[in-house]
């Protein structure tokens, strides 16, 4: 612990704690406090006092406590070893504390954030040679971290220089020296781990338009309201709505290289089936384990709400760093809500002027910053790499016109938002066709088209114009029953409620349905289409709906979800021609 | 530097050592928070015994520490405190509930204070009474069915082991019956024993205590039961205390002497008003209805001491009550309750209304870890996909029950008269049952399929080929 004393207690009130004497503390500085020394970081600085708010539980803190300065910002310890890792919203290595203090997580306890003992296999990049001048950022070398994942040592992006030793090939400790730079202020001496504060931007070169989707594999969002890589994303919807559930979809197939999940403020058992599930699903890509791909953060509903503010930003600063060795990664923040909420408790304690419903007037600053981290860039190691955001956002009574929501809507380009009748009638994912909206449509199309042709974004727009029309004519059903109905009309309703149970339910627990490559979605939606538009002239021609509704093929369209596998595409044609022929059968009767 | 350390660390120790220090005179006492002046640095939420001028000790914690000022706040009561005559000491620990296996079969005040004229147990150890959070890496994730012999709860909402699963429910409504009855008929599939329930009641009335008093004694299970009790008399501010020492028996008995510890709490809503009035005595910035802005932390402390861990024999289930006010379920208490619970039993009036019992709401109510504790091995290979359907062609009745009451019942397809008939049997015959009516898990799923065969097997999407033949039609041609 270090001896500098900055300051001394004067009032405990929950998490936040008002220091006297404070002479020489920076801003946002580590701090510890008391005998045990909880951590805790520097918010306010008035005259001889300050603000600390403190990431551990403060009973028996008192008055008079010192409180220790680390002279350094709340940072992260960056190197290989994070894949895979389960960390606090302080990044203490949650399955390390456990060693220490066992099952209830004790105060005071401290762990470092990468394994100290393990050797890695460092591999120097080739073309370095003594001498060279490198870069912020460029790369020194290589180690295998996970079975899927290379991780790339680099130059910390605040330090450049030229090159005066370089490690040999071998087996290091992430705490060994590997490389020497000699910069303007002297030969700086470099290992495998960098620490980089867990509140700033880590720099790029540039951030490019986003272009390519981010494939999650859920149809309802690839195929209606896509998400780019590099995007940001809310998901709203009250409790029982089924965000976890949808953020554990897009965790386990979306195509991205790595995976933060946050788990902020939410239930701890989450976090275990997380915890249990991952290491056992097989990435479709890789065919690697999902956790060689994964790193977790937990701060659970019950653990301090101080760390709980501190997570989302421990989670976006781990992704950026891999984001620098050229990897694309989404960050799954579940929930952002309860980050809010945390900010509130903060500043409730710190009584600070509130704005709406007791939430500070900069919630919407720290929302802001915190979707602006998310980007498609050039790194400075001359690669190119990506942070996708997907935020939960959790508003009370479910009731999107609340101060988070509708921030989160004005930072956000997509949104998902989960409807609580489809969750009644479980519906999931109950993404609403008709709340939702994504505008990176337009900026995708291209790349549909590069890949599919121009038939997605037509089959799409049709298929949401039906469903609008839906809307329109259940209101008329809801007032004359459906016998009202021409059969041409209700055939709309008909369709569109077939779209919904054979496209837009996905069943998180079927091996075949959970996840669906784009050329399957692309090929159920046209066979989807192809139904709606013989449909539709086979009504004209006379035949009845009901006649209609029994053709064979039909029926299997309700389920070719379930009997097509990703890897049998083909089996669609055969589907196709079935439907074609019954329905030319029956307008050969009526003909 | 160093020095200064070490003065400093010396004015710790000394610190601890006045913690038998007694401070005479109060500067302010405002409902059940005491505030005293000039004392050593007193830790946050410490322990204090508040004496009054009888020399009656009443117990306290700090809520707020500093130089100047230490708020307390009492969790017996100020009243008769006076300001000259209060003697404060500070105990130097933060507050403790000695915990033994013998305080089953007893009946406790909210601190744990024997209540039936017994002695007070012999403490095997003391527990710090609000917990620790549990490292989520030691958690081992719930997936055991326990069979409650209701069956709108194991066919369509299933409890598991180590689940917190509220019931959301109304005044006037029979909430109190229902959680007795679970706590009767609670077993697990094979039998296993070892368990044990522990009482919350947060301002109730005298005769709901003794209802539950009586159906535990009916049952013969009142020497596995542990009552801790704070009742609609005693002051207000016990009832903050009352679960965290509930549940600090509770994590006793379930991890360090492998129970199966069910723990009731009723009436949550009671508990966050009390939180409600000490926010608002102490000036706090409230968030939504008067409730402070910790209100989800803090709820979560209480409901997220539940659980399995990896290792360890025995586990907690909570069953938590609370009454929405006004039948709101967008009320914060319920709300907030649902975002930390795994799932909600939501009651509805109107079903009540027409006698069925119990009234539990077939859309909204929602049990989250039931994916993983039913099933193949666990209840029965169609259940996941039973209860699905059943979700399905319920939530399809709603729809044409309103579409009933515009056009008319007559106006109504035959299929949807069919569904019409679907949604009464299914409220009549399968959610509706006896107070002391126990369905075995079977039981409960054929009922089901009886109520799927009043509709034709085209509508039935949710259910494989494999699943009608065994149940839907298999039975139909015996």
């Amino acid at each position: 612990m270090s001896s500098r004393i900055v300051g001394q207690v004067k009032r405990v009130n929950g998490p936040v704690i008002e220091a006297m004497g404070v002479s020489d503390a920076r801003m946002l500085e580590l701090v510890r406090v008391g005998e045990s020394g909880l951590i805790g970081e520097i918010i306010k600085l008035s005259g001889s006092g300050a603000t600390v708010q403190v990431y551990e539980d403060t009973t028996g803190v008192a008055p008079r406590d010192a409180i220790y300065g680390s002279g350094l910002p709340l940072s992260l310890e960056l190197g290989p070893g994070l894949i895979g890792t389960i960390y606090d919203g302080i990044q203490r290595p949650l399955e390390r504390l456990l060693e220490l203090s066992g099952r209830f997580i004790e105060r005071g306890i401290h762990a470092e954030a990468l394994d100290r003992k393990r050797l890695w296999s460092f591999l120097p990049e080739s073309g370095l040679s003594i001498g060279t001048e490198l870069e912020p950022g460029a790369i020194l070398g290589r180690v295998q971290e996970s079975s899927s994942i290379e991780h790339r040592v680099c130059v910390p992006p605040d330090m450049g220089g030229t090159l005066s030793f370089l490690a040999p090939a071998g087996d290091y400790r992430v705490d060994e020296h590997i490389a020497t730079l000699d910069g303007p202020d002297g030969a700086r001496q470099l290992t495998m781990i960098q620490r980089w504060p867990i509140r700033s931007p880590r720099p790029v070169l540039g951030r490019r338009p986003l272009t390519i989707p981010l494939i999650t594999g859920q149809r309802v969002i690839d195929t209606l309201f896509p998400l780019a890589k590099g995007g940001t994303v809310a998901i709203p919807g009250g409790f029982g709505t089924g965000k976890t559930m949808t953020q554990h979809a897009i965790a386990k197939w979306c195509d991205t290289d790595i995976i933060v999940y946050i788990g902020c403020g939410e239930r701890g058992n989450e976090m275990t089936d997380v915890l249990n599930e991952f290491p056992k699903l097989i990435d479709p890509r890789s065919g690697k384990s999902l956790m060689e791909r994964t790193i977790l953060i937990a701060n659970t509903s019950n653990m301090p709400v101080s760390a709980r503010e501190a997570s989302v930003y421990t989670g976006v600063t781990l992704a950026e760093y891999y984001r620098d060795q050229g990897y694309h990664v989404a960050v799954m923040a579940d929930s952002t809500s309860r980050w809010a909420e945390a900010l509130r408790e903060l500043s409730g304690r710190m009584e600070e002027m509130p704005a709406e419903e007791g939430f500070p007037a900069y919630l919407p600053t720290r929302i802001a910053e915190f979707y602006e981290r998310a980007g498609y860039v050039d790194t400075l190691s001359g690669l190119e790499g990506s942070v996708s955001i997907i935020g939960a956002v959790s508003p009370p009574g479910g009731d999107f016109s609340e101060p988070v929501t509708q921030h989160t809507k004005r930072f956000v380009r997509c949104f998902w938002g989960l409807d609580r009748q489809l969750a009644n009638a479980r519906h999931y994912p109950a993404i609403s066709w008709l709340d939702s909206y994504s505008e990176y449509l337009e900026d995708l199309k291209p790349w549909w088209e590069e890949r599919v042709g121009g038939e997605w974004a037509q089959a799409r727009e049709e298929i949401m114009g039906l469903l609008q029309k839906e809307v329109r004519l259940l209101q008329v059903v809801k007032l004359v029953g459906p016998d009202a109905l021409p059969d041409s009309q209700r055939f709309v309703i008909e369709l569109c409620s077939l779209f919904k149970n054979a496209f837009l339910q996905q069943s998180a627990f079927d091996d075949v349905d959970r996840y669906s490559t784009i050329e399957k979605q692309l090929r159920m939606l046209l066979i989807i289409t192809l139904y709606w538009r013989r449909g539709q002239a086979a009504i004209k021609r006379g035949v009845t709906l009901v006649k209609l509704k029994r053709v064979k093929a039909v029926q299997e369209i309700v389920k070719m979800k379930f009997t097509v596998p990703n890897d049998a595409v083909e089996d669609f044609d055969r589907l196709a021609a079935r439907l074609e022929r019954g329905i030319d059968q029956l307008e050969a009767i009526y003909a | 530097m160093p020095e200064a350390n070490e003065a400093l660390a010396r004015g710790e120790a000394r610190r601890r050592l006045m913690s038998g220090r007694e401070y005479v005179g109060a500067s302010r006492i405002d409902g059940p928070l005491v505030f005293v002046r000039n004392t050593h640095p007193v830790g946050y939420r410490e322990l204090v015994e508040c004496v009054d001028a009888e020399g009656k000790a009443r117990l306290g914690m700090v809520l707020d520490t500093s130089d100047e000022v230490v708020v307390v706040q009492v969790f017996e009561g100020t009243d008769g405190l006076t300001m000259p005559g209060t003697k404060t000491r500070f105990r130097g620990k933060s507050l403790t509930l000695g915990v033994s296996e013998r305080m089953l079969g007893r009946v406790f005040d909210g601190l744990g204070r024997p209540l039936d004229g017994g002695p007070a147990p012999i403490a095997d150890t003391d527990m710090d009474v609000n917990g620790r959070p549990i490292n989520p890496t030691a958690r081992e994730y719930p997936r055991d069915f326990i069979q409650t012999g209701i069956s709108s709860i194991d066919g369509m909402n299933t409890l598991i082991r180590g689940q917190k699963l509220p019931i959301f429910s109304g005044n006037g409504l029979p909430h109190n019956e229902l959680a007795a009855q679970i706590a009767r008929q609670a077993k697990l599939r094979g039998g296993a024993t070892d368990f044990a329930v522990v009482f919350a009641a947060m301002g109730v009335k005298h005769d709901v205590a003794r209802f539950f008093t009586r159906s535990f004694e009916e049952a013969g299970a009142l020497d596995n039961v542990a009552l801790f009790l704070s009742l609609a008399d005693a002051p207000s501010i016990e009832r903050i205390i009352t679960p965290r020492s509930a549940l600090t028996l509770a994590e006793h008995l379930a991890y360090d002497k492998g129970l199966h510890v069910l723990v009731v709490m009723t009436d949550m809503s009671n508990y966050c008003e009390s939180l409600r009035e000490i926010s608002t005595l102490r000036g706090e910035i409230p968030s939504r209805k008067g409730y402070p802005g910790y209100l989800y932390s803090d709820l979560a402390e209480l409901y997220e001491r539940s659980g399995m861990i990896r290792g360890v024999k025995g586990s907690i289930t909570q069953l938590p009550i609370l009454t929405m006010p006004n039948d709101d379920i967008s009320h914060p208490i319920p709300d907030l309750t649902g975002y930390i619970t795994e799932g909600q039993i939501v009651f509805e009036r109107e079903m009540h209304g027409r006698g069925i019992y119990p009234p539990v709401a077939g859309l909204p109510s929602l049990s989250r870890l039931m994916k993983d504790g039913i099933g193949e091995g666990m209840t029965r290979e169609d259940h996941p996909h039973l209860a699905s359907q059943l979700f399905a062609a319920y939530s399809y009745v709603k729809d044409v029950r309103n579409l009933a009451s515009v056009i008319g019942e007559e106006e109504l397809t035959p299929l949807d008269h069919q569904y019409m008939e679907f949604g009464e049997f299914f409220e009549r015959k399968f959610v509706s049952q006896g107070k002391s009516e126990d369905r075995g898990i079977e039981q409960t799923l054929d009922l089901g399929w009886e109520a799927l065969k009043l509709l034709p097997a085209e509508e039935l999407h949710r259910v494989s080929e494999e699943e009608l033949n065994a149940y839907y039609h298999g039975d139909r041609d015996q």
